[in-house]
């Protein structure tokens, strides 16, 4: 039985269930010697069965799925003769991954009897378990619906039920942000502490040369790599200050024209615009630094004659800064637009021009909120990857020169992880190492910005 | 000088002060608007090549003696005929003066090498045409579009031009005759990757794109829309909420790539899930998106007016009833509104999908869930870091698709919201 079908007879039973449960319920209220009506409407025993119906299947299917693979390994296993496995001369991983990989009906001339018969009894339990399972928990799912079917009677209230179960589903699925929040932390710790079981933690944080190649083969030279992450977090910073430089005086200022200047209409129209920047994808950022920006500075370099890398810092920071503009100005523009407008007219009233009233008393005031942008705003570029990736360097260089080649964090991330990995060495382990360094920095900027703006709003509201 | 005067004259300067910082504001909206230009314009200018492509006109001669030469017509006989010989002769012919080995190799690399399965196709569709003339445009190769779309080309020194000076006079000669055109690229539109840039198509990536964005729906809307009712209508104000609230706040804040590390070690490595599999990358684009959409859904729950609620609620119905026959309804056009935003967002999401790899290069139109795939953003990152200059217009071209269908979903979610918002 594959998925569809499956899903079809799943969705058949379902409706016999709940048409069953509810017309038992109304014969039983119809049912005149009995007397007493049922305490809950009809609908709702039906809906009752129903989730005695689901409930149990989709437990079941959801555990199936993550459990599959290692089920699957385990018959595998045992059905592999235990001298071929013995004779492999490997870890049992790996032939179970090159069995997997073998196609049964198209081999590579020369394919080992064994595992080509192993890669055909794996194909045919991948589809029959699947099968098996899914008539399993049909089964057991009308099972367990026949039984809620005895449950109706006066003292029964489904309502009640149903709805308990309702909220507790709900508040199933608002728990899944946690799982994921707690599934970020330690798959990230978990991976970080095995890097720094082989990498002292003051090495990696405090070192000054990353050259993350680790050997191929056991004893070759320079097989430990340097884990220093300080070249990448000065590259990360150069970039986030460069795209700063560009982005902060580009939308405060648009953010002050919107505020204060703009009427209705104009802002209506220069808002959205805006506001596709921050709706660009950013590998079209990271296109276009690479093709059009960085290109440009080496001519504009050639030009007045002095030397730029052409994976520049000063491309991908310049690029990012243009995508974070729509960050920092709307934001700047709430904040800005919450100032009460007494504060203006005190100020007016005293004879300032609006210039002034703006920067002496309208941009102190939503001073914090800006803050409180900036910071996203940073935090938002420290994380930026494709635009790093496509348009700033690889190598770690220790500079903060614009005009070279830097790597941030976000690029050594993609570079260590990008094909194909051996998952016990430092050098994969590294970019969780790197990966919790951004996490936590990020973490901490949004919560100080967070916590400024609901400071700020708690003071004019 | 009196007291008038002076502040006569530093009125002056504040009101030119005054114009100047308007001026600076409009300075900063201006540059922005500019940037945006730039970008789009610089991505149609690069990309609308890639939408035509060269055909170059050939007499084809279908040689029954290289195609079927027992002549029974078996189609296991004609499928593996040597069709680059048929396009080789065909070309001997228009050049005679070729006569060199490798100068017809050069002459020959002229045709994309995807005609030769053209030809058979044609000669399995209808079997009357060996043995006939028949004049067809064949698709040229990369080497020879990028030529031909930039005639500037011609005049830089043999070294830097790509082709050799003899190809081009060959190339001339085609011109010259009229035996030259710009046809559409379909190959663009109705294939996956490729290594020759003529055809690399984006079709592939597309329905990866579509596996992938269908999974993020299906498990990020129901989730999602589920805890919006909960905290918002349902959830009593405790510690236990309100901690569920921070860490939805932050995630929304996380950085992306952090979901591609989640999915690799948790995913890949502890579960064994696929590599590269549309299904993977939709649960990562799943957890990322959900914040988004849950917000989206308090924002319009909380748009409802409570009357609706006290109503409900005065005619006997539970809060639970309340929120799901009378105020969920209201709610959906912004929830729908939010959904396609935050969809339109994992579309152009990239740098998760990089560590779990769905950045292989894969020539196959993906065709379920688990099959090896890629999408649209990480297509273009592909072809962006391929060496061969013919993928640069294909490059932008992806980027060109991609905009098309975030500016289509951003013009559906202003629609909903403009034709079913109900304003209080």
């Amino acid at each position: 039985m594959g998925f569809w079908s499956f899903f079809v007879i799943f969705c058949f039973i379902s409706f016999y269930v709940y048409w069953y449960s509810t017309t038992k319920a109304l014969k039983f209220n119809s049912d005149v010697k009995k007397g007493q009506k049922l305490p809950s409407l009809p609908s709702y025993y039906g809906t009752h069965s129903f989730f005695w119906l689901f409930i149990p299947i989709f437990l079941l299917l959801v555990s199936w799925f993550f459990l599959k693979p290692f089920i699957l390994d385990f018959f595998l296993l045992k059905k592999i003769p235990q001298d071929f496995l013995a004779n492999f001369g490997g870890k049992p991983k790996m032939l179970i991954d090159t069995i997997k990989s073998t196609n049964p009906e198209n081999f590579f001339p020369g394919t080992n009897p064994v595992i080509i018969d192993s890669a055909k009894y794996f194909h045919s339990l991948k589809i029959i378990s699947d099968s098996y399972v899914y008539s399993g928990v049909l089964i057991l799912g009308l099972l367990s619906s026949t039984f809620s079917l005895r449950k109706i009677s006066v003292i029964f209230k489904a309502r009640q039920a149903v709805e308990k179960t309702n909220i507790n589903l709900l508040i199933l699925c608002s728990v899944i942000a946690i799982v994921t929040t707690v599934g970020i932390v330690f798959s990230l710790i978990f991976e970080a502490l095995r890097f720094f079981d082989k990498i002292p933690f003051f090495d990696f944080l405090f070192g000054i040369t990353w050259s993350p190649q680790t050997a191929i083969r056991e004893g070759q030279i320079a097989s430990e790599g340097s884990f220093g992450a300080i070249p990448i977090f000065t590259g990360t910073l150069l970039v986030t200050l460069i795209a700063m430089f560009v982005a902060i005086p580009i939308g405060l200022l648009s953010a002050i024209y919107l505020a204060e200047y703009a009427k209705p209409k104009v802002r209506s129209t220069i808002k959205p615009i805006l506001e596709i920047l921050a709706g660009v994808p950013t590998v079209v950022y990271g296109f276009f630094a690479a093709i059009t920006v960085g290109p440009f500075l080496k001519e504009i370099a050639i030009f007045f004659g002095f030397s730029i890398a052409s994976e520049s810092a000063l491309a991908a920071g310049g690029v990012m800064g243009i995508m974070i503009i729509p960050f920092i100005s709307s934001l700047s523009d709430d904040v800005m637009s919450a100032v009460p407008q007494s504060l203006r007219d005190g100020s007016y009233a005293i004879g300032a021009t609006k210039s002034e009233t703006i920067k002496q008393v309208v941009l102190p005031a939503a001073l914090p909120g800006v803050v409180a942008a900036i910071l996203l705003a940073v935090s938002r570029a420290i994380g930026e990857t494709m635009i790093v990736v496509m348009a700033a360097g690889i190598s770690a260089n220790l500079t903060m020169n614009p005009f070279e080649s830097v790597t941030t964090v976000t690029v050594q991330i993609v570079t260590l992880l990008v094909g194909d990995q051996e998952f016990d060495s430092a050098k994969t382990l590294a970019a969780f190492a790197l990966g919790i360094t951004l996490f936590f920095l990020t973490l901490f900027l949004n919560l100080i910005a967070l916590k400024i703006v609901r400071k700020y709003r708690e003071k004019y509201e | 000088m009196s007291n008038t005067k002076i502040i006569r004259e530093s009125l002056k300067k504040r009101h030119l002060a005054e114009s100047r910082f308007k001026a600076y504001g409009i300075l900063g909206i201006i540059s922005a608007t500019l940037f945006l230009m730039a970008i789009l314009s610089t991505i149609y200018i690069e990309g609308k090549s890639a939408f035509k492509s060269t055909y170059i006109k050939i007499n084809i001669f279908y040689d029954p003696s290289i195609i079927d030469p027992e002549g029974t017509r078996d189609i296991e006989e004609i499928k593996f005929a040597n069709y680059r010989k048929i396009i080789k002769n065909s070309l001997k012919n228009y050049f005679p003066e070729v006569i060199g080995r490798e100068e017809l190799k050069n002459l020959i690399s002229f045709i994309s090498s995807s005609e030769e399965e053209n030809l058979m196709k044609a000669v399995l569709e209808n079997n009357e045409l060996i043995g006939s003339d028949k004049i067809v445009w064949l698709k040229a190769s990369s080497t020879i579009d990028v030529i031909n779309k930039n005639p500037e080309m011609k005049n830089l020194p043999e070294s830097n031009r790509l082709i050799s000076d003899q190809e081009l006079v060959w190339f001339n000669k085609l011109v010259l005759s009229g035996d030259v055109k710009f046809g559409l690229n379909k190959d663009f539109f109705l294939k996956a990757d490729s290594t020759e840039p003529e055809q690399a198509g984006i079709l592939g990536s597309i329905l990866g794109s579509f596996f992938t964005l269908l999974i993020t729906l299906i498990l990020s809307f129901p989730v999602a829309v589920a805890a919006g009712v909960f905290l918002e209508e349902l959830a009593p104000k405790n510690k236990f909420t309100d901690f569920i609230e921070i860490n939805i706040n932050n995630l929304a804040a996380v950085p992306s790539i952090i979901f591609g590390l989640l999915g690799l070690a948790i995913f890949l490595n502890l579960m064994h899930l696929p590599r590269s599999a549309p299904v993977v990358g939709g649960m990562v684009l799943a957890l990322m998106t959900l914040p988004t959409i849950i917000i989206a859904t308090r924002v319009s729950l909380k748009a409802v007016p409570p009357s609706i609620r006290e109503a409900a609620i005065g005619l006997g119905a539970t809060k639970f009833q309340a929120v799901i026959h009378h105020v969920l309804p209201l709610a959906v056009p912004g929830i729908a509104t939010g959904t396609i935003i935050g969809m339109s967002r994992a579309l152009g999401e990239s740098a998760p999908l990089l560590l779990i790899g769905m950045v292989a290069f894969i020539v196959d139109i993906p065709g379920s869930f688990v099959d090896s795939a890629t999408v649209l953003p990480v297509q273009i990152y592909l072809w962006k870091s391929t060496a061969a200059r013919g993928f640069v217009e294909l490059t932008a071209a992806g980027v060109i698709v991609l905009l098309t269908f975030l500016i289509l979903m951003n013009a559906l979610a202003i629609f909903v919201r403009n034709k079913f918002e109900k304003k209080w």
